[in-house]
């Protein structure tokens, strides 16, 4: 095929993908426009039955909390995976690094990153926990805490700390923290089953205030136990990463 | 996004829709701009940080068009945890070539 003809199909393809999406746009609702009922609904009616003011939250642990405990193994199964993966071949002695290469330093970690990272450290397991034990007041929840959580432990790292970031996230205690997280979130439905409800039933007191600490039940417990997995998970698949990368180098010092 | 909002944020201090629109239309440029520096990058350890601040830049986008649950997400994924990821990847591929 010349590139003639093959720009010919290219733009004949084009052409066609163009008239459709243009088409699909004409018919999407306007600007702003909110078609469904359930948000509607759900902002008049969510406050008042679970009492958390995060609505979104709300949704996530509550409504449709059903939905949020597979997307929490989907991310446990991911993890678990590149877990697996890369543990299979670190007994195997790869090929030399490019690190390794003879008389060759490693590039030193940057006085300034170092700083910056120790810096950054506290606040980012202080934010992190924040995040995770407030889904029920405002805008966070345990996903985003526990992806700032985990940063917390890659700033370790980059501050040069690679030995005590090995000692700070060992991978049997992650492995076993990760489980925990998920298999405290399938739990707290299993308690509600337990208890004679239907599963992931909200059977804490939900509290009086809308959107205190205390408030919403188990919203806020799923929520710190989201935070724990997705922390762990993250912290698990970048020690795996970081094992098979940096094992040679700190061999060669 | 065609002014017919009376109150396009209902915060104390309420935004005039006007504004509103000028950010949110300034964002989405932004956001086109660096979807194109993504992909316009070559080199992928170079990528990687583009694509950090292209997930900065959506953050904003969703934090403009008052989702603040998304931004938190997409400033977690999409600005630091996937770049990250990548990196780490890149690191051990280029460890395992030679």
């Amino acid at each position: 095929m010349t590139p003639g003809q093959r720009r010919w199909i290219f733009l004949a393809g084009m052409a066609g993908l163009a008239a459709f999406y243009l088409w699909g746009l004409a018919g999407l609702p306007g600007f702003g426009n909110y078609p469904g009922p359930y948000g509607d609904i759900l902002n008049r009616i969510a406050v008042g039955q679970t009492r958390a003011t995060g609505v979104v939250s709300a949704i996530n642990f509550e409504y449709r909390g059903f939905d949020t405990v597979g997307e929490e193994f989907i991310l446990f199964v991911a993890a678990t995976g590149v877990a697996t993966v890369l543990r299979h071949l670190r007994g195997e002695r790869e090929g030399a690094a490019s690190d390794e290469a003879v008389g060759r330093d490693l590039p030193p970690t940057s006085e300034a990153v170092k700083m910056v990272a120790l810096l950054l450290t506290g606040p980012a397991v202080v934010m992190g926990w924040y995040l995770a034990a407030h889904a029920q007041t405002s805008p966070s929840g345990g996903f985003q805490g526990g992806v700032v959580l985990a940063t917390a432990f890659i700033l370790v790292y980059l501050a040069g700390q690679y030995l005590t970031f090995r000692r700070v996230s060992p991978v049997d205690v992650t492995d076993a923290v990760e489980a925990l997280g998920a298999g405290g979130f399938a739990a707290v439905g299993i308690a509600a089953v337990a208890m004679g409800l239907p599963y992931l039933t909200n059977f804490l007191p939900l509290g009086t205030t809308p959107g205190a600490v205390t408030s919403s039940g188990t919203i806020v417990l799923i929520s710190l136990f989201v935070g724990v997995e997705v922390a762990a998970a993250f912290v698990l698949i970048v020690v795996e990463l970081l094992d098979q990368t940096l094992l040679l180098r700190e061999e060669s010092r | 996004m065609n002014g017919s909002h009376v109150v396009a944020v209902v915060t104390p201090h309420e935004v005039t829709p006007g504004l509103m629109d000028a950010l949110q239309v300034t964002i989405l440029v932004l956001v086109a701009l660096g979807a194109t520096a993504v992909v316009l990058t070559r080199v992928p350890a170079r990528q990687a940080i583009v694509l950090s601040v292209y997930g900065l830049l959506l953050a904003i986008l969703f934090l403009a068009f008052q989702a603040p649950d998304v931004t938190l997400s997409e400033l977690t994924v999409g600005a630091v945890a996937l770049p990250i990821l990548l990196l780490l990847a890149l690191a051990k591929i280029r460890s395992r070539e030679k």
